[in-house]
């Protein structure tokens, strides 16, 4: 006991412990009761268990193919039979038995796929329940070999670093634009990073939806971009405004998590057999990026800084893309893409938010400086030219 | 044997099978798979692949698919003061959960604890006496394919059944053939794939068919002449697991898979009569195709000269069947596949073997 607390400190601290015991004790009765009494027995009306499963991956390869599901029922679920094409297969499954609510299993089936056909698998349970998913073109699912994710890895650079190095490039002749030129090119930042915003949080709500009713798709998407939101508007103002290379750093931190993204996005289609979409779709996506590197830019045009500076906002924006392709062919499950493209939104909100606060300050005009023409036309132009890239890469 | 490996298209193979005939099965999809474009062959191709994993609790269920097959019920016998035979059988409604293929529980409504109900056997002009007793939780009655009054016919106003109540249904048995009973309750459909059907044979009665007496009394159990056949009873059904109206198992007695995870032994010196019955529903036709052999056809059963010779293969409408008869005497010993020739139907469950042997071990 503390001697220098005065008396009544210490039984003041003393009733608040009371007081904050006593309601837990009567939540831990409480929940005692409910699990010992069930008074909730008497709404069961002896309806089966609500049963559920996601299909997670599929893997395809010379044993045959093998599926990774997750149990999201209010039961342990087991699976009893397989169906591939209407005709049941063998299979064994990994851990074996009943799986858990929120668990996942490999079932693995050595069924001869047929390469470039569709196969239409079903999953039986023990109830009889049927849970359905569809392998649209069977080829064989990418190896995580080395020559494989250097392959990869180029073709990250080629979407992700590439484009926005030559964004930069330009960042000489940026130089020499005056007041109305700075405002066109940041709000035409904004506008492009509007369009992402959107584009990311429809993707990430969508990849929810295929995933696990237990990861709670949506709510789970709105909870990591406001966090990712708020935590980096938090560290990013930790020490006043951002300004100038700092401004610029979280574009670049922004735009790199958009970019993880859309390697995700690509090494998906590739992993799931569109590599005939490939090249298409790598060009659309360059093209697409080539913008991003002129918003990176445009916070430091009044600053000189060295070059290794543009290399590394060059590796903040664009790397990402690499360890996106790797990530998305290697076939991660639908809640964690869902998750890194949420976050992805989250840092791009804050950009937003910083870049429209800079355009701001810079005018001293306030909020007046939106309704502006070179602010309105940047920003139309921004929005227009991501949405007219974009329409390139759409499959 | 080059038949055997091939369904539609597809090898299918018991595990029990001798290792030729699996490894015949394999060698054919390797071969095919090595223009397709894989890497390398699978090991695990062709070895039983294609079949429900696992094995059904028959001892659980309380009915064996292979015991059924042989399983008849004659009820007891008793004597009429007008001196003709009365025969009367015991039947029993009862909601029960079966295992109907391995692993998968399904919530059945059964006659006596089973599906298909028991197979019913009975001597043309015989009268008969059904008691039929609902201790399940519906409404249930037994409706006879046969010819019998309005008031004995099974359907709603007549013999309906509420749960704790008994009826008796009371006809003579006619004509002689291989009909079947099931449920009349409404909904009709969902009464009858819930379980409740069987068979129900009316053998000919010698003294009636004088000018075909050897074949009547080669029909009619109990008889010498008859037990020079080895008979055998197919239900035919099928079962919607997830209530999206399309079956999820095909099958004979119930199990599928069971006749290829358990081969039927067949002496080869002794005829085969299989009485085939389709209960199938959600799909209008099913069939019947024999490997490597050929059969005459009696329609309903109700002739005692075939309805089609040599042919290998019959569809039956619901409700539809008949007699088949066979022999395996001039064939070598072996394992002889019947299946329905909607492919389906096959993979999903409804295929079987006959394992021909010289004589019973
Ligand atoms: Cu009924």
């Amino acid at each position: 006991m503390n001697e220098t607390l005065p008396r009544a400190a210490i039984r003041a601290a003393k009733t608040n412990l009371v007081w904050l015991a006593l309601p837990l004790i009567a939540l831990a009765i409480a929940v005692a009761w409910i699990l010992s009494a069930d008074p909730l027995s008497g709404f069961r009306n002896g309806a089966p268990p609500v049963e559920n499963l996601t299909f997670e991956r599929t893997v395809l390869d010379d044993s045959g193919l093998r599926l990774f599901v997750r149990a999201g029922g209010s039961e342990p679920m087991t699976v009893a039979q397989v169906q591939v094409d209407d005709a049941y297969w063998q299979f064994t499954q990994d851990p074996p038995g009943p799986i858990a609510r929120g668990k996942a299993a490999w079932l693995s089936l050595p069924f001869p796929w047929m390469l470039g056909e569709a196969h239409a698998l079903k999953v039986v349970t023990n109830t009889g329940a049927t849970f359905a998913h569809d392998i649209a073109v069977a080829v064989p699912t990418p190896q995580a070999t080395a020559g494989q994710l250097r392959l990869q890895a180029l073709v990250g650079i080629i979407v992700g670093i590439v484009p926005v190095a030559v964004g930069l490039m330009f960042y000489p002749l940026l130089r020499g634009v005056g007041q109305a030129g700075m405002a066109f090119l940041l709000s035409l930042t904004i506008g492009l990073l509007a369009f992402l915003l959107i584009d990311a949080s429809a993707e990430a709500l969508e990849l929810a939806s295929q995933a696990a009713a237990i990861f709670q798709g949506p709510v789970m998407v709105v909870l990591a971009g406001l966090g990712s939101f708020l935590l980096l508007m938090a560290i990013g103002r930790r020490g006043g405004v951002p300004t100038g290379l700092a401004l610029s750093t979280y574009i670049a931190l922004g735009i790199g998590l958009h970019n993880l993204g859309e390697g995700l996005a690509i090494g998906a289609a590739f992993a799931a057999g569109s590599a005939g979409l490939g090249t298409f779709l790598v060009l659309g996506f360059a093209l697409h990026n080539v913008t991003e590197g002129i918003g990176i830019a445009a916070p430091i045009l009044k600053q000189r800084p060295s070059l290794w500076v543009f290399v590394g906002l060059t590796l903040l924006a664009g790397g990402p893309a690499v360890i996106g392709m790797w990530l998305g062919s290697l076939a991660t499950s639908a809640q964690w893409s869902a998750l890194a493209l949420a976050i992805g939104a989250g840092a791009i909100l804050q950009v937003i938010v910083e870049v429209s606060a800079y355009l701001m300050r810079q005018s001293g005009k306030r909020i007046e400086v939106l309704l502006t023409p070179p602010v309105m036309s940047g920003l139309v132009a921004g929005v227009a030219f991501m949405y007219v890239t974009a329409a390139v890469v759409k499959i | 044997m080059g038949g055997l490996a091939a369904a539609g298209g597809t090898a299918i193979c018991a595990g029990a099978a001798p290792a030729q005939i699996a490894s015949h099965g394999g060698g054919h999809q390797m071969a095919a798979r090595a223009s397709e474009g894989m890497a390398a062959p699978m090991p695990a191709m062709g070895h039983g692949a294609m079949m429900t994993v696992g094995d059904v609790d028959n001892t659980a269920n309380g009915f064996d698919p292979t015991d059924m097959l042989t399983d008849w019920d004659t009820g007891t016998v008793s004597v009429l003061p007008d001196g003709r035979t009365l025969r009367t059988f015991e039947m029993a409604a009862e909601d029960r959960d079966i295992e109907i293929a391995p692993g998968i529980t399904f919530p059945a409504w059964t006659y006596n604890g089973r599906v298909p109900g028991p197979a019913l056997r009975a001597k043309e002009g015989e009268r008969l006496r059904i008691v039929f007793r609902n201790y399940a939780s519906h409404p249930h009655s037994i409706h006879f394919h046969g010819i019998h009054a309005a008031r004995m016919d099974g359907v709603p106003g007549a013999g309906m059944v509420d749960p704790g109540d008994e009826f008796v249904y009371e006809f003579d048995a006619k004509p002689f053939g291989c009909h079947l009973y099931h449920c009349h309750a409404m909904p009709l459909r969902r009464h009858i794939h819930k379980g409740m059907y069987g068979a129900f044979v009316i053998d000919p009665d010698p003294e009636r068919h004088p000018d075909q007496i050897d074949v009547a009394r080669s029909r009619l159990i109990g008889t010498p002449e008859n037990a020079g056949w080895q008979e055998l009873v197919m239900v035919m059904n099928a079962f919607d697991t997830n209530f999206d109206a399309e079956n999820e198992f095909y099958a004979v007695n119930t199990v599928a898979h069971a006749f290829m995870k358990r081969p039927i032994r067949i002496v080869k010196s002794k005829p085969v009569r299989i009485y085939l019955i389709n209960v199938i529903e959600f799909d209008p036709i099913n069939s019947f195709h024999l490997h490597a052999n050929f059969f005459d056809y009696y329609d309903q059963g109700t002739t005692l000269t075939p309805t089609l010779r040599t042919v290998d293969l019959i569809t039956q409408c619901q409700a539809q069947r008949g007699i088949l008869e066979f022999t395996f005497a001039e064939h070598e010993p072996g394992l002889y596949m019947f299946h329905p020739h909607q492919t389906e139907f096959t993979e999903l469950g409804w295929v079987g073997m006959f394992d021909v042997v010289e004589a019973l071990a």
